[in-house]
């Protein structure tokens, strides 16, 4: 079974973190994740940018581009796509097409600060 | 994180909702001061034991309400105080988080009110920033005297003099309209981008400090767009004040010394700050609504994009700023174009640009030494120390005279050896 670990904290909480606490952190995650790939358990991973870089994109049959941060707290997290273009431009045209075929929803387009691909087939 | 530094950040990051929607009630900027004080207090003291609340932010408006509520009722009637246990006893009480909950759609304007009564046109801009570092950010006068350069008790009167101020005149409480709210975000915004220049500019005393007020100001506009998310100009000085931040480690030296852009190690500048500066730019000017503070941000990006500075995109850079003449006409943007123009088109080009300049720009530094530099690459030499020294006498910092001294030898010694050389 694939399984999707989704890190959720307070924004504003995790900014007021010095750059050596965040940097220390992310040095005892690599352990973890370190162990993880010995065990040929790890798939990509990414860390995003804040949420005040993301755009939103309301699913229909003419998707609106809105921008982020917004919370609608009755919508839950179902799924996400991990897409490469070169610019913000393509990625909403992107994103409208996934739109197109929704009737409802949110799409929200985030920048990723960090990514790491895996092979879980090796 | 230790359970008290956790405890200590959010109530840093709570301060400007808290304190705002404490204004809000209290109408008087001390008495709204003081009850975050003493919410604070019992947060330090009720947090460890309880464990935190799940909103900090409103577990604190509640009881800081609470406090000088009763601060009120013991002051006018004479009635006892509560014991202690009673008062802010269940702030997580379902009614009073949904009174809190409703509460929450006025805090967009209680911190926006909040940066904008530091902002007070009577005050010059360094008091703002010195205010604003107080209330809105929290720094204690000493931290703040440090990076001004001054003693604490010169600071201190200096905050006291212009709260005072701010105390005297008309805090807008009204939730503003349209218009008032586009004002109040101009003008906030400005004081932000002020905090970031007190931390960035100067290059005297000590550097963390002075990195610390960068900081701030990015986790002010951070909070701001947030607020805003659809404000270009927001997103512009966010990605702005990100793009120079980033070049922070390469700017300065071991000795101090200031290095220019073009010769900075380009690999000192942080990566991840100039990603999400140039997912900002890109996101702003989406909007098709330029500004000054998106312009500025997309001229960093030039010079993020450019790996070394040879490659640096120079005819973009000058189009960048004919566009920021004609949304923000000033002398200094000229100046600034003149750089690009000077690579472009060569320093006399350049020179004969900012020429006209001289009547306005008569008490500017960089004027004198932008002037010097072009002067010296056309070999005019004698003409260069004069505008050098010039330089030199309006320098801000002893950084700014260190770099044009680096000048004035750089001449000396280029001009000595040649003198030596020539055949007799």
């Amino acid at each position: 079974m694939l399984y999707s670990i989704l890190c959720y904290e307070s924004e504003t909480l995790a900014a007021g973190r010095t750059k050596q606490e965040d940097e220390a952190m992310m040095v005892r995650l690599g352990g973890v994740l370190q162990q993880l790939i010995a065990e040929r358990k790890l798939g990509p991973t990414a860390r995003l940018m804040p949420t005040t870089t993301a755009t939103h994109i309301r699913s229909g049959k003419d998707p609106v581009v809105v921008d982020g941060p917004f919370a609608e707290t009755k919508e839950q997290l179902l799924g996400f796509y991990i897409i490469d273009c070169p610019t913000l431009e393509e990625a909403i045209a992107a994103a409208k097409l996934l739109g197109r075929e929704k009737p409802h929803g949110t799409l929200e387009i985030r920048p990723v600060a960090v990514f790491h691909p895996a092979d879980l087939t090796k | 994180m230790t359970d008290m530094a956790w405890i200590n950040a959010a109530l840093t990051a709570a301060r400007p909702q808290v304190l705002g929607a404490l204004l809000r009630y209290f109408r008087v900027l001390d008495s709204a001061e003081d009850a975050f004080q003493e919410a604070c207090l019992r947060a330090i003291k009720t947090w460890p034991v309880k464990g935190p609340p799940r909103d900090p932010a409103a577990w604190l408006i509640f009881v800081g309400r609470n406090f000088a509520l009763d601060e009120v009722r013991r002051r006018n009637k004479q009635t006892e105080l509560p014991p202690d246990e009673e008062l802010g006893s269940d702030p997580e009480d379902p009614q009073e988080e949904l009174a809190e909950r409703l509460d929450a759609s006025h805090y967009r304007d209680d911190i926006l009110r909040l940066l904008f009564v530091c902002c007070h046109p009577e005050l010059p801009a360094s008091q703002q920033v010195a205010v604003a570092l107080r209330i809105v950010s929290g720094l204690t006068v000493k931290e703040i005297a440090r990076a001004f350069l001054v003693s604490e008790s010169a600071m201190e009167q200096r905050i006291t003099r212009a709260k005072a101020r701010i105390t005297a005149a008309e805090v807008p409480f009204d939730t503003p309209g349209a218009p008032e709210r586009a004002e109040r975000l101009a003008a906030v915004a400005t004081m932000i981008y002020l905090i970031f220049n007190e931390g960035y500019s100067a290059s005297g005393g000590n550097a963390h400090v002075r990195e610390s007020l960068c900081e701030e100001a990015i986790r002010l506009d951070r909070l701001l767009l947030r607020l805003f998310p659809s404000e270009p100009e927001i997103m512009g000085l966010l990605a702005l004040l990100l793009l120079q931040h980033a070049r922070a480690s390469a700017r300065l030296d071991t000795d101090g010394a200031i290095v220019l852009l073009e010769d900075q190690d380009r690999s000192l500048w942080d990566r991840d700050l100039i990603a999400e500066g140039l997912a900002l730019v890109e996101k702003a000017l989406r909007h098709r609504r330029a500004g000054a503070y998106q312009v500025q941000a997309a001229i960093a990006a030039v010079h993020a994009h450019a790996a070394r500075a040879a490659d640096t995109d120079w005819a973009e850079i000058d189009r960048l700023y004919q566009i920021l003449e004609t949304i923000q006409p000033s002398p200094v943007v000229t100046l600034n174009r003149a750089v690009a123009v000077s690579r472009i088109s060569g320093p006399a080009e350049a020179l004969q640009m900012i020429e006209p300049l001289a009547a306005k720009l008569g008490g500017y530094f960089y004027f004198y030494g932008l002037k010097g530099a072009l002067l010296m690459q056309l070999g005019r030499n004698e003409e260069a120390r004069v505008e050098f020294d010039r330089a030199i006498s309006l320098a801000n910092t002893a950084a700014e005279a260190a770099h044009i001294r680096m000048h004035l030898d750089k001449l000396q010694k280029d001009s000595a050896p040649r003198n030596l050389s020539r055949p007799t």
